[in-house]
């Protein structure tokens, strides 16, 4: 069971509280009309999916109910760090 | 039969597991041991009486009794003793209790003696009775090659196999304990308990560190509770005593014996079972009777030490051959000899301990088998000099006797050990203890995700490299003599405390100086050559448990078997609930040489949780009866109750499904509720919609990109529905949303998906949209919820509401108003879910009682009646309102449920999911559209989730199969207004098939035919809605 820092808590919360929100920085175009259906197909359906470093969304639901970025290694599940929606992750 | 027999069939005469002891005092100790001589204690095995001690185990006490078969194998149906003395134990697996208080598949030799226990063998012959001819050849990978065959064959041989399966037998009831669950964090979690653990707690400890220290014994100590070694001048015992005593009196440390941490998960995550009243018997006398520890530790200290590895030799699994370690620990802990003649197999120095141990107590050594040509260390000069009879690079090849131990085959081994250099010979003896090495008990390293490493030196698996903030000390690290498990643990505690913040590394004590005798080099064999190759000996077990042989795991390997996780799953080895503690690592090295390689590279298969069995009353913990999962109930629940209502549960709601009166069937009440509603006044509890209350300067303009529909001009004081798409165009949630000022609405969801649009519009205003002025609050609980529909409700209301104008013009459909409902403030909604002239009283949680009773006392006068969850999809059926998730599944648009009219296009924004509904694939022309059906027999009730396919055109010919699904039933009643059947479904082109006949097969071959219709059957002007 993974241990998460909410960094709006300020504390290491367990796994039970959170709940995932899939792949973090995932913009939402600015004027969807203007796409083609494909290029908004990979903005619906295309994720990175890696074996590795991994930008994450979670949610901190039986907590204090905000959205945090998590960097999380999908291999070793090691958290190398957790950031504020808004605030820029240190290079990877 | 005894206490402990039950129902349970009895063993054969020929194999009874309690034959009667022959000298039953003669192989307790007269003195000695860490028993209380003064407390005797009766118990119970197999049904015959007998007697052991304070201190005792299970299996110690059945030793001391002179039982030598504990149990009868898994396969085999082959005699098993006694084979360990602590987790490791295969064999002596039984069952506790009787009853509900049968507790199944404990190991003997971690069951604690206590007065009135009752035991009986947990295997039986069972699976040999099934298999009858076939149990003495039932080679690897026995079930694949057997059960190959026709299906139906298969189908006979699962219903014999599941009656002969499994080891012990569950209990008869629910269990009577209860159970906790606990959460720590620590700094330093150490598990294992004996030295290399207490050092290393003492050195965390004693920097100010927060230490937990958790051993699966009744005492710490571990190992050195059965070895008479000495820790400076005193024996080892005190110093034990007086670093249990300081751990003790720190404030900082938590020492939990009898827990045994079984799980090992991310991020430093162990789970840890402590079992507080196992050991006062079989039902705990004051609750829990177990606890479930879940501690997250900065760091973990692996002390878990190290399992003794038995040596592989043709019928090695009869009663009286035993680890040397186990011997040792009987004779030591709990003064009881296994046997009067030894006859120890060796190949390491520290085996000779058992045979010193046995000689000082007072019993006969036969002689020693050392694989070694010439073992040089100490304990083997001490052997020599007290005159014990060694035979130097000998193995032991076969044990002779039928139910216990009555000899030993030996003969000399060539040089490369492979194979014998000589014809064998016997040598009488009773116990036959053996050593090839030690297997580290890497369980909870592998767990954390460190890869074994073999060390070709220690010739044992070690932990790999850990993943985890992990350090390991002691004999699981390789220490293998009392000083190094000392120091290492030290040194291990300081690390960890430093790591985790605490003191600088270096351990703030000095481990007593301890005498240890000089070793020389090991030489494990993992198998001893026999006369005959492995295939024709007699049986050389490598998995006692599960009845795996050395001849198995030389086929799979034939049979191209060349993982080793491959030939574990073929074989069975290590598949038993001792995960193969003993055997593994003999079983690999005989893989290895069959496969002609390392064992290195050969490696080891990957434990998982859990090291020992775990209770599920401890997982469960308070989880469980009324508390499993928790009933959420509207404040009239009680009134509901009273009222004899029947349930239905929604999400975690209760909520009453109908209001039977007398013996009223369910469709009889159904029918009256809804003419209740469509006629006079009914009333039902919707306290369980969703309600989220959002406010902001933004609020609007925020709904507006979430809702498909325009919310930016509605009223002050006005409703409109609302349909949330997700981003692909599907509908998502529908509901009503009222703006209660400019800058504030309520939004109502469904029942289910309260907390899932919360979270939908926290997502996009924290993520997307942080600059909107907008802010979400849950009040589903705050409000208590009665919706008064039928003709009559303004009626009904108006007695006991008098300061809102409920004409219809004042107030007028879609609206809402605030005023006082029974004397309490009320907010009043009109809406309809109905169909009918409805108003949605709601007022505070805590009034809601009282208001509902004073609404049904105004109601009384108009034949008001109560009406449940299936009324209310009956009149929201009739009308075509969908519910979504049940009419929607995931994948329709509001074009597809002829919602378009909700769809705002143009916003200045756009909306959430508008894009997509110009996705090509959501503009085909064959999408499946919402419409009704009519049943030709009005009588018949389609089932829900019935499919449809086009009705056959020849009436004669016999329809072909299969015919293309063209849709389903989404919702199905029967309508007492209307006095007939009615059907919602989803059908291709739907829409444009208006007036067509289709045909729903069902599953009992009945077909029945519909006509396709508009998706609402009453009231299609709405007229009785806006009255």
């Amino acid at each position: 069971m993974l241990e998460i820092h909410c960094p709006y808590c300020g504390e290491p919360r367990s796994e039970e509280e959170f709940s995932y929100a899939g792949e973090a920085h995932i913009r939402r175009p600015q004027d969807p009309a203007k796409l083609d259906d494909r290029a908004w197909g990979d903005y619906l359906h295309f994720r990175s999916n890696p074996r590795g470093a991994h930008r994450e969304l979670w949610f901190h639901a039986a907590g204090c109910r905000r959205y945090l970025n998590v960097l999380r290694d999908t291999a070793s599940y090691h958290i190398s760090q957790t950031h504020r929606v808004g605030e820029s992750p240190e290079d990877v | 039969m005894g206490a402990g027999g039950g129902s349970l069939p009895r063993p054969s005469r020929s194999a009874h597991p309690t034959a009667p002891p022959a000298h039953p005092t003669t192989r307790r100790l007269p003195a000695g041991g860490r028993i209380d001589r003064s407390q005797p204690l009766r118990f119970t095995f197999n049904g015959r009486s007998m007697s052991g001690f304070v201190g005792d185990t299970l299996a110690s006490a059945l030793l001391a009794n002179g039982v030598d078969t504990v149990a009868q194998s898994f396969k085999h149906g082959r005699r098993r003793g006694i084979v360990g003395s602590g987790t490791e134990e295969p064999n002596a697996i039984v069952d506790l209790g009787d009853g509900a208080h049968r507790i199944p598949n404990q190991r003997a030799t971690q069951v604690e003696l206590h007065a009135g226990l009752v035991a009986t063998s947990g295997a039986r012959r069972r699976l040999k009775r099934f298999a009858g001819a076939f149990a003495g050849v039932m080679p690897a990978g026995f079930y694949y090659k057997f059960f190959m065959g026709p299906p139906w064959l298969w189908r006979r041989w699962e219903a014999l196999l599941r009656r002969a399966a499994g080891l012990g037998a569950v209990p008869t009831g629910a269990d009577p304990d209860t159970y906790d669950k606990l959460n720590h964090h620590c700094d330093v979690l150490v598990v294992g308990g004996g030295p290399a653990g207490i050092a290393a707690a003492l050195a965390a400890a004693r920097v100010d560190a927060r230490v937990a220290l958790v051993d699966e014994q009744n005492e710490f100590g571990g190992s050195l509770l059965g070895a008479p070694q000495a820790i400076g001048d005193a024996p080892a015992t005190q110093w034990v005593d007086a670093a249990i005593a300081e751990l003790s009196a720190c404030p900082n440390a938590v020492l939990l014996p009898r827990a045994t941490a079984f799980g090992y998960y991310d991020h430093n995550f162990v789970t840890v079972l402590e079992r507080r009243t196992d050991h006062l018997g079989a039902t705990s006398p004051c609750a829990p009777r177990q606890r479930l520890h879940r501690i997250r530790a900065k760091q973990v200290a692996l002390a878990t030490g190290a399992v003794e590895r038995p040596a592989t030799f043709a019928n090695n699994d009869l009663p009286g051959v035993m680890l040397a370690s186990a011997v040792a620990a009987y004779l030591n802990r709990y003064a009881v000899a296994a046997g009067t003649r030894l006859l120890l197999f060796t190949g390491n120095d520290n085996a000779y301990r058992t045979a010193l141990d046995w000689r000082r107590a007072g019993r006969c050594v036969v002689a020693v088998a050392d694989t070694r040509a010439s073992p040089a260390g100490a304990l083997v000069a001490q052997a020599e000099a007290a005159g014990i009879e060694i035979h130097k690079a000998h193995a032991v090849i076969e044990a002779i006797g039928r139910k216990r131990v009555a000899g030993a085959l030996i003969a000399p081994l060539s040089e490369d050990g492979q194979r014998l250099a000589a014809k064998p010979r016997r040598l009488d003896c009773d116990l036959i203890a053996c050593s090839d090495g030690w297997s580290p008990a890497i369980h909870l390293s592998s767990q954390a995700g460190a890869r074994p490493r073999w060390n070709e030196e220690g010739m044992m698996f070690l932990p790999g490299a850990p993943r985890q903030p992990t350090v390991c000390a002691g004999a699981v690290n390789g220490a293998m003599s009392l000083a190094a498990c000392l120091a290492d643990g030290a040194a291990a505690g300081a690390r960890a405390a430093h790591a985790a913040g605490f003191g600088d590394a270096r351990p703030r004590f000095a481990a007593p100086p301890v005498e240890e005798a000089e070793e020389d080099a090991a030489r494990p064999l993992f198998i001893a050559p026999h006369v005959q190759p492995s295939s024709r000996a007699p049986k050389q077990f490598v998995d006692f448990q599960l009845d795996v042989t050395a001849a198995d795991i030389e086929l799979a390997a034939r049979e191209g078997y060349r993982s080793v996780e491959h030939a574990k799953r073929y074989t069975a080895l290590g598949f038993g609930t001792d995960q193969g503690k003993l055997g593994n690592v003999n079983g690999v090295a005989i893989l290895a040489r069959a496969l002609g390689q390392g064992i290195a590279e050969t490696g080891v298969t990957v434990f998982r949780p859990a090291y020992t069995p775990v209770t599920f009353g401890a997982i469960a913990g308070r989880d469980a009866g009324e508390l499993f999962d928790a009933e959420r109930h509207t404040p009239m629940h009680a009134w509901h109750m009273a009222r004899g209502a029947a349930w239905e549960n929604v999400g975690r709601w209760k909520r009453p499904w109908h209001y039977p009166q007398a013996d009223e069937t369910m469709h009889e009440a159904v029918v009256r509720e809804c003419r209740s509603a469509r006629q006079d006044i009914a009333m039902l509890d919707a306290s369980t919609l969703g309600k989220i209350d959002v406010q902001g300067a933004d609020a609007a303009t925020f709904l507006d990109r979430i809702y498909a529909g325009s919310f930016q001009r509605l009223g002050v004081g006005r409703c409109r529905y609302g349909l949330m798409l997700r981003e692909d165009g599907t509908i998502f949630d529908d509901g009503v949303a009222a703006r209660l000022a400019d800058t504030r609405f309520l939004l109502h969801t469904t029942t289910g998906n309260a907390e899932a649009v919360l979270a939908w519009l926290e997502l996009w205003r924290q993520t997307e949209w942080p600059d909107l002025d907008v802010y979400f609050t849950s009040v589903t609980d705050h409000w208590a919820t009665a919706a008064l529909a039928g003709p009559k409700a303004r009626d009904v209301l108006r007695r006991v509401c008098d300061d809102i104008d409920l004409s219809r013009e004042a107030f007028p459909f879609m609206s809402v108003r605030s005023g006082h409902v029974a004397g309490r403030p009320a907010r009043v909604f009109r809406i309809s879910f109905s169909g009918e002239l409805c108003f949605e009283v709601n007022v505070a949680a805590h009034d809601g009682m009282d208001v509902w009773n004073a609404l049904m006392a105004a109601g009384e006068p108009f034949g008001i009646t109560p009406y449940g969850t299936e009324t209310m999809h009956v009149l929201r059926a009739e009308k075509g309102f969908i519910i979504v998730g049940q009419d929607t599944d995931g994948s329709m648009t509001p074009d597809d449920m002829g919602l378009g009219w909700a769809v705002r296009h143009g916003k200045p924004f756009g909306f959430i999911g508008d894009r997509s509904l110009a996705l090509a694939d959501h503009r085909r022309a064959d999408r499946l559209h919402f419409v009704g059906l009519a049943t030709t027999d009005a009588a018949a009730v389609l089932p829900e989730g019935a499919q449809i396919v086009a009705a056959s055109t020849r009436r004669a010919a016999k329809p072909t199969t299969p015919r293309a699904m063209q849709g389903h039933v989404t919702s199905s009643y029967f309508s007492p207004t209307l006095g007939r059947s009615i059907a919602l479904a989803m059908l291709t082109r739907g829409r444009e098939r208006l007036g067509e006949t289709i045909c729903c097969p069902l599953a009992d071959g009945r077909e029945v035919s519909a006509q396709v219709v508009r998706p609402i059957f009453f009231d299609a002007e709405g007229r009785r809605t806006h009255a």
